[in-house]
């Protein structure tokens, strides 16, 4: 049993969901090209990745596994989590119209970002408790806006570099990414 | 479908070279990254996404005119989330050591765009055969540059080959390219070489149009 602290640690930093797991790459290259989008969708994706813990460990545990059905993990969870962010998305809309309009913009994107149904699975595959799944969550949400939020910032002192032609764009971007990714090494080895 | 015949040959050759899912069009990152640490896992990743994308396409093809464009999107997905747990069956059964290898990427399949986008853009709209023939050349180009990746990651990354050892670099392997990082500046060479070749202009964004999110995403200022 790892204690809370490390499980959150480690899912921030040395298994941080972009730089060493490389889920949730397009919304990683495609939505940090300024700070305020990459933080709003940072918070978006830890938000329903906690969300989507919250409710995927209940019926997976409850009604899958009980009728042996653990096989229909990713077709059940895949769904829950779109109509969840539906679901979510009309409420906030509702309910709470200032996170809405920060937040709102962002929620569709996340339905096929597979850094959610990637926490998800990853949470019944290490056989994490309820409270340890919503704290890999959590930690992976966070490494998730710490990554887009640090590379927003690379990216945009990338703007005034001289890249050769054949590199402009996408190519120079995967390649600062690796040298993110380098920094985020210096991590591993903190938790055995 | 006589207007299909005649093309249903250039619907196979498009998706390796001059419309490959990965290199041009930069779709699927994500597996495109994570699992090509070896030139066998790169094949295996590529064949299975092959086998999904050949199933939706077909399914969600031959299901065009009877669901409701509204309600198309979670149709497609469960369309190719059953096809995912199909062969993930499938690969625990028969190659559980490539099981083994791709771990939860094998279930990420479900959420690669490559798969999304194609059934968006082409499977609803075009015949069954069309879309057959488009999902092998799209599979195969992804194959293709899976392999390509792992490839040149074992090699540099090893000093090996297929598991083969390779000499003088397998004594002394650079590390570097079989860890996270290494992957992305692969990615992005091969990339830029890709474009160096074809003389065309440099990607400026992500294959964004083939994702059902392109709309949303324009919407918060990331993908265009």
């Amino acid at each position: 049993m790892k204690s809370l602290m490390i499980i959150l640690l480690s899912a921030m930093l040395t298994d941080n969901f972009v730089l060493a797991k490389f889920m949730g790459i397009c919304p990683f290259l495609g939505v940090s090209k300024k700070l305020d989008s990459a933080s709003g969708m940072g918070l978006a994706v830890t938000f329903v990745m906690i969300c989507a813990t919250i409710v995927t460990y209940p019926i997976h545990h409850g009604i899958l596994v009980p009728n042996g059905l653990e096989y229909f993990d990713t077709v059940v969870f895949i769904l829950v989590i779109a109509l969840f962010v539906q679901l979510v998305e009309t409420m906030l809309k509702k309910c709470v119209p200032s996170l809405y309009s920060s937040l709102g913009v962002y929620l569709p994107l996340i339905t096929t970002n597979c850094a959610v149904l990637g926490v998800t699975v990853l949470n019944i595959d290490n056989s994490y408790s309820f409270l340890q799944s919503i704290v890999n969550a959590l930690g992976g949400g966070l490494g998730f806006m710490l990554a887009l939020v640090i590379f927003s910032g690379v990216r945009k002192k990338m703007e005034y570099a001289d890249i050769p032609e054949t590199f402009k764009g996408v190519p120079a971007t995967l390649i600062a990414a690796s040298i993110v990714s380098v920094s985020f090494m210096g991590f591993s080895g903190l938790f055995s | 479908m006589a207007e299909n015949k005649k093309s249903l040959g250039s619907e196979i050759t498009k998706g390796i070279i001059k419309e490959n899912p990965t290199l041009v069009m930069l779709l699927g990152m994500c597996p495109t990254l994570a699992v090509t640490t070896q030139a066998s896992n790169g094949i295996g990743m590529g064949l299975a996404t092959t086998f999904v994308l050949l199933g939706s396409n077909i399914v969600i093809s031959a299901l065009r005119k009877v669901i409701p464009d509204k309600v198309r999107i979670p149709a497609f997905i469960v369309i190719i989330a059953s096809f995912v747990t199909l062969i993930g069956f499938l690969l625990e059964g028969f190659m559980p050591d490539l099981y083994d290898s791709l771990g939860i990427y094998l279930t990420l399949i479900t959420v690669n765009c490559i798969i999304f986008g194609r059934a968006e853009m082409f499977a609803s709209k075009n015949g069954i055969a069309a879309s057959a023939c488009d999902a092998i050349g799209m599979g195969a180009g992804f194959t293709l540059a899976l392999f390509i990746m792992g490839s040149i990651r074992e090699i540099l990354g090893a000093g090996q080959w297929f598991g083969m050892d390779i000499p003088v670099l397998h004594d002394n392997p650079m590390l570097l390219f079989i860890m996270p990082a290494g992957g992305f500046f692969t990615l992005g060479v091969i990339i830029a070489l890709v474009n160096k070749i074809a003389k065309r202009k440099p990607p400026q964004e992500l294959g964004c149009h083939g994702c059902p999110n392109a709309e949303a995403c324009g919407k918060a200022g990331g993908c265009q």
